[in-house]
């Protein structure tokens, strides 16, 4: 039976032939073709975790976007109101301070009214007397002999007198 | 799944040219027999064994009484005339001998190239270029032809997609470091035995290919021949007991969990172990020669069957080929996935023994 029995020539040929081959595979070719494997599903693994970490990212800053902006739009709100709220408050103010000026105008005015007719009535009592005074003067100068003529002389004295 | 498209494609245009080119270059035996005048009767036993077996040329066609044969280099050393290279179309086929050399008819070297001494047939120290070697060396060349190439690619595209050869080959590369070396060896220890388990894969698988064409540079039967098993599965025993650790000696010599009476006196289980240490590569060895010569065996015969019917009435064998064909073509589909499946086995299993070999105790 050739068929099982080894041959010591194939042996020594097949011995060296496979030896020198896998150590010039071993050398040249599986560690590149492993590593550059590796390597690029090592770079693959990362480029998923990073494309993942980098949606998470975007997700994250959309939700703050979002929030920043909702905030803003408060603000904005409140702003608003505030400033309103402000006008509001200054026209009140504005109308208040407008109404008590006017008071006050007002009151100046009765009162400078108020002493200028004090001051009228003061003046006309000065002029009363000092022209009761003249009158009573020109009556004491002049001799009277009777009652009668001593009235009518009253009387158009005091036509006389005239109030200016 | 692209890629493995791909591959069935390429290997099922592969053995689509088997069947075809198998029945005209199988028949130049019974041609022979026509050449030498006598109507010798067809012999499937010596024919199945003739195409089996190494030879020293390498036939290529067979056109009637034409055939065309590629010699090749016969280095001989005798005790009696000493060392010879010639070329072994000397022989004529076998039909005559050359400085008193010649290729066995029978006997215990049939086949086999011989001196006469003093009548007998003696057999030379014999390291002839024989068939097997050439396929074999061949088989090699391309196989670094092929893995130089993508390396190199592998090199110059660094972290691009692969193309090419290239990506035939990754997803099998893949295959063999992910599926066969990481589980049987284990995460931590795997990578120093990859090379080796891809290289004898890649070997294996390529030479089981290339059995299966029938014509140069296939047509060889390199891995059903058990001295080239045998060389593949020693270097699966070499590289385990060269790794192997005390663990490993341990479990051998001081089985754990076994009745110590297995033991002591009389070492039964020692015994057994230190057997299967060396019956693990010799397993290695047979299941793959046996399984790729089994194939070739039946595809043989099967081819055989149409010179059988056709030596009865050539009607009988024009039908029988009919069969036979369809037969051979269904053997070389199997095959193909044969050839897959011992090279994963025979890739596996050594990497089992090393993954044994190198196992750290609980």
């Amino acid at each position: 039976m050739g068929l099982v029995n080894p041959e010591l020539g194939t042996f020594i040929w097949m011995f060296i032939a496979f030896a020198s081959v896998f150590f010039l595979l071993k050398k040249y070719a599986w560690p590149s073709i492993v590593d550059a494997i590796e390597e690029r599903n090592d770079s693959i693994k990362e480029a998923l975790l990073s494309a993942e970490s980098a949606k998470e990212e975007m997700a994250k800053l959309q939700a703050d976007n979002q929030k920043i902006l909702k905030e803003a739009r408060r603000e904005r709100e409140n702003m608003i109101k505030e400033a309103k709220e402000l006008g509001e408050q200054i026209v009140r103010e504005a109308k208040s301070k407008a109404t008590e000026e006017a008071e006050k105008v007002v009151e100046s005015a009765r009162q400078a009214i108020e002493s200028d007719k004090t001051a009228a009535l003061s003046e006309i009592k000065a002029q009363v007397a000092s022209l009761s005074v003249q009158i009573a003067e020109k009556v004491l100068r002049r001799q009277f002999a009777d009652d009668q003529q001593q009235k009518d002389y009253f009387q158009e004295l005091m036509k006389e007198v005239k109030l200016n | 799944m692209k890629h493995i498209h791909r591959l069935l494609l390429i290997a099922f245009f592969f053995t689509s040219l088997t069947p075809a080119f198998a029945s005209v270059s199988d028949d130049h035996e019974p041609e022979t027999h026509q050449v030498s005048h006598e109507k010798k009767k067809f012999e499937p036993g010596n024919f199945i064994m003739d195409h089996i077996a190494d030879a020293y040329d390498w036939h290529v066609f067979s056109y009637g009484d034409f055939h065309f044969t590629a010699p090749l280099p016969v280095i001989v050393y005798s005790n009696n005339s000493g060392f010879h290279i010639f070329m072994s179309s000397n022989f004529h086929h076998g039909h005559s001998s050359y400085k008193g050399f010649e290729l066995a008819k029978d006997g215990e070297y049939r086949g086999k190239v011989v001196e006469m001494v003093d009548g007998h047939q003696v057999r030379p120290f014999d390291i002839s270029m024989t068939k097997n070697v050439m396929a074999m060396l061949i088989s090699m060349i391309f196989l670094l032809w092929i893995f130089l190439s993508v390396a190199k690619t592998y090199r110059r595209r660094k972290g691009q997609e692969p193309k090419g050869l290239q990506a035939y080959l990754e997803p099998i590369i893949v295959f063999v470091v992910d599926e066969i070396a990481k589980p049987a060896i284990g995460e931590k220890k795997y990578k120093k035995f990859v090379p080796f388990l891809l290289t004898i894969f890649f070997f294996i698988w390529l030479n089981n290919l290339m059995g299966l064409v029938p014509f140069i540079p296939g047509g060889a039967n390199v891995t059903g021949n058990i001295t080239i098993t045998m060389v593949l599965a020693l270097f699966t025993f070499i590289i385990t007991t060269v790794n192997s650790n005390k663990n490993y000696w341990k479990h051998i010599f001081n089985t754990p969990g076994v009745p110590w009476w297995l033991k002591f006196p009389i070492p039964l289980m020692p015994l057994v172990e230190l057997m299967g240490v060396f019956t693990k590569p010799f397993v290695l060895m047979v299941r793959l020669f046996a399984n790729i010569t089994a194939g070739h065996i039946i595809v043989l015969a099967f081819i055989s069957l149409i010179f059988i019917f056709g030596e009865m009435s050539p009607a009988l064998g024009m039908g029988t080929s009919v069969l036979s064909v369809a037969f051979v073509i269904f053997m070389n589909v199997l095959e193909l996935l044969v050839g897959l499946i011992q090279a994963y086995v025979f890739t596996f299993l050594s990497a089992l023994y090393f993954g044994m070999a190198v196992e750290d105790e609980h």
